[in-house]
């Protein structure tokens, strides 16, 4: 039970997080406040993934020691006989990836190190950065909403609304009644 | 600003100005070291950014719009694209698939340049890209006049 | 298992307790505050602190990102939005509070009883954990010859896709351009303000 707990107390602990995010989104009038909401929930999610992509016993995905190593050749390109030997060697890691995942669960993978799961990170970092250019795009409206009703409180804004549609309406019911 | 300068912030003024040169320069760093530690186009440009904000915090927009002038962060953010963009088009004129980095310098399999330079390549894209995009939402914010007044806060 | 948390293990899961307890605390405080200023601060300070917890959890690069645009440029970007429009915010209204709680709780339960399904923290063998993202790092130092694999990734394998999020940022400063104008126009409002005081 408490390894159970100890095991999703991680995704738990996010939810809880994310719940805030959506209690401010929902609760709050003023528009700013929602955005802050909105970009908590964000972050939320953001960490669900990294805490996905976490691997016990691994370290950041940035290769180091002999992981590195023998691989840079890619900047040294005058070293000629580096394409025939580093041919023999793939044919050799191909085989031995495959033996790898043929007994699926051993955790090295050809490599020396074991190094959390990059994709997750590559997918969050756009995801922060674009989170950043839509919250830009969603204050900049709440700037023009303002100078258009003089609030941001969105129950105001909806009663301004309402009164604009009363009086339109009215003027259109004038208007019905005496056609000429 | 032409009127002289009121001097309750001159602490802010004589910390943040060899503070700024370091910012961008430490933003060289992150994106020219992206391939080897943390850091690469998109958190280089936000670094320069965050360098032309603190300007603008300490010395007034103004000042900022005339050291990088409003025209010149919205062209980058364009060039930006199309630099990333021209990569795969290169790609494509070699021979290749979009954005595919091998057939980039017609190497031989197994080398690693066209890899090495596409990569630093769309980055430049990308470093262009996030910091004129940016800054341009930054100055858009800075520049619409205020009709809140100052005694309000 | 506690016997398995040991040494560096139990030292992670101490400071993921540490850290997610600081979030939460903030997240209330931004929840239940009315000043605007504090929020906004509050928010920056909540990026801060899970780009530490992103640390933590060997993404370096996120937690690199999130320090520079969650912490830097956001905070920044709400305060201008706040210059523009208001100080404060209205208090919720008492009996308006009910649904919202009732809504949060109800999706909060939903999503824990999900939970169980989910493979367990870190685990190497969970599905998202295996195909495609090992495959990553085991081909990267031949096939592209990069020790940062998440730019690897990034510019070179996902390089179509970043060339979309890349499209996505450029738009956005278009939609803000096109929303409140180039900025230029306060250098005009400045000189106007000054003539104004003379």
């Amino acid at each position: 039970m408490l390894e159970f707990v100890l095991e999703r107390g991680n995704y738990w602990a996010i939810i809880g997080l994310m719940m805030i995010g959506l209690y401010t989104l929902f609760a709050a009038t003023n528009l700013i406040k929602k955005l802050v909401g909105l970009s908590i929930f964000q972050t939320s999610i953001i960490l669900f993934y990294i805490s996905l992509s976490r691997i016990d016993g691994g370290t950041a995905p940035i290769l180091y020691g002999k992981d590195a190593k023998g691989h840079s050749g890619g900047h040294d390109e005058a070293a000629g006989a580096h394409g025939a030997a580093s041919e023999a060697a793939h044919a050799a890691s191909d085989a031995a990836h495959g033996a790898a995942d043929a007994a699926h669960g051993a955790a090295s993978h050809g490599l020396e190190h074991v190094y959390s799961n990059p994709l997750p990170h590559v997918l969050m970092l756009t995801a922060i950065v674009v989170g950043v250019a839509t919250l830009a795009v969603g204050l900049a409206i709440v700037v023009r909403i303002r100078e258009a009703y003089g609030t941001i409180e969105s129950d105001e804004i909806r009663e301004t609304d309402l009164e604009v549609a009363r009086a339109e309406y009215a003027v259109d019911q004038a208007d019905e009644a005496n056609p000429a | 600003m032409a009127g002289p300068r009121s001097d309750h912030h001159v602490i802010l003024r004589v910390v943040a100005k060899p503070l700024i040169p370091i910012i961008a320069l430490f933003a060289l760093y992150v994106h020219f070291h992206g391939d080897y530690s943390p850091g690469g186009g998109f958190q280089a440009g936000v670094i320069i950014v965050v360098a032309v904000v603190l300007y603008a915090l300490v010395f007034g927009i103004t000042p900022a719009m005339r050291a990088v002038p409003p025209v010149f962060a919205r062209s980058l953010a364009a060039l930006g694209f199309i630099i990333f963009a021209g990569v795969g088009v290169w790609a494509l004129i070699m021979g290749g698939n979009f954005l595919d980095y091998d057939v980039l310098f017609n190497e031989e399999p197994g080398g690693h340049m066209g890899q090495h330079y596409g990569i630093i390549a769309v980055e430049v894209g990308v470093l262009f890209a996030v910091a004129g995009s940016m800054l341009s939402i930054f100055y858009a914010f800075a520049g619409r006049v205020t009709e809140i007044k100052d005694e309000d806060w | 298992m506690i016997a398995g948390y040991s040494g560096a293990d139990l030292a992670i899961a101490l400071i993921n307790v540490l850290l997610l307890g600081l979030l939460f605390v903030v997240g209330v405080a931004i929840a239940r505050m009315r000043s605007l200023f504090a929020i906004v601060m509050l928010s920056g300070i909540y990026s801060l602190i899970s780009a530490t917890w992103f640390v933590a959890l060997d993404a370096v690069d996120v937690a690199f990102t999130e320090a520079a645009v969650g912490a830097g440029i956001s905070t920044a970007l709400l305060l201008g939005a706040m210059l523009l429009t208001a100080r404060t915010a209205k208090p919720e209204k008492g009996a308006m509070q009910i649904v919202p709680i009732l809504v949060v709780l109800a999706t909060g339960a939903m999503l824990v009883y999900a939970t169980i399904d989910l493979p367990a923290f870190g685990d190497p063998d969970s599905p998202a954990n295996t195909y495609v993202g090992t495959d990553y790092l085991e081909r990267t130092p031949r096939e592209i010859a990069v020790p940062n694999i998440v730019t690897a990734v990034l510019a070179s394998y996902r390089g179509f896709d970043t060339l979309g999020e890349t499209g996505v940022v450029f738009t956005a400063a278009l939609a803000v351009i096109l929303l409140l104008g180039f900025g230029e126009r306060s250098l005009s409002a400045t000189f106007n303000r000054k003539k104004d005081k003379k």
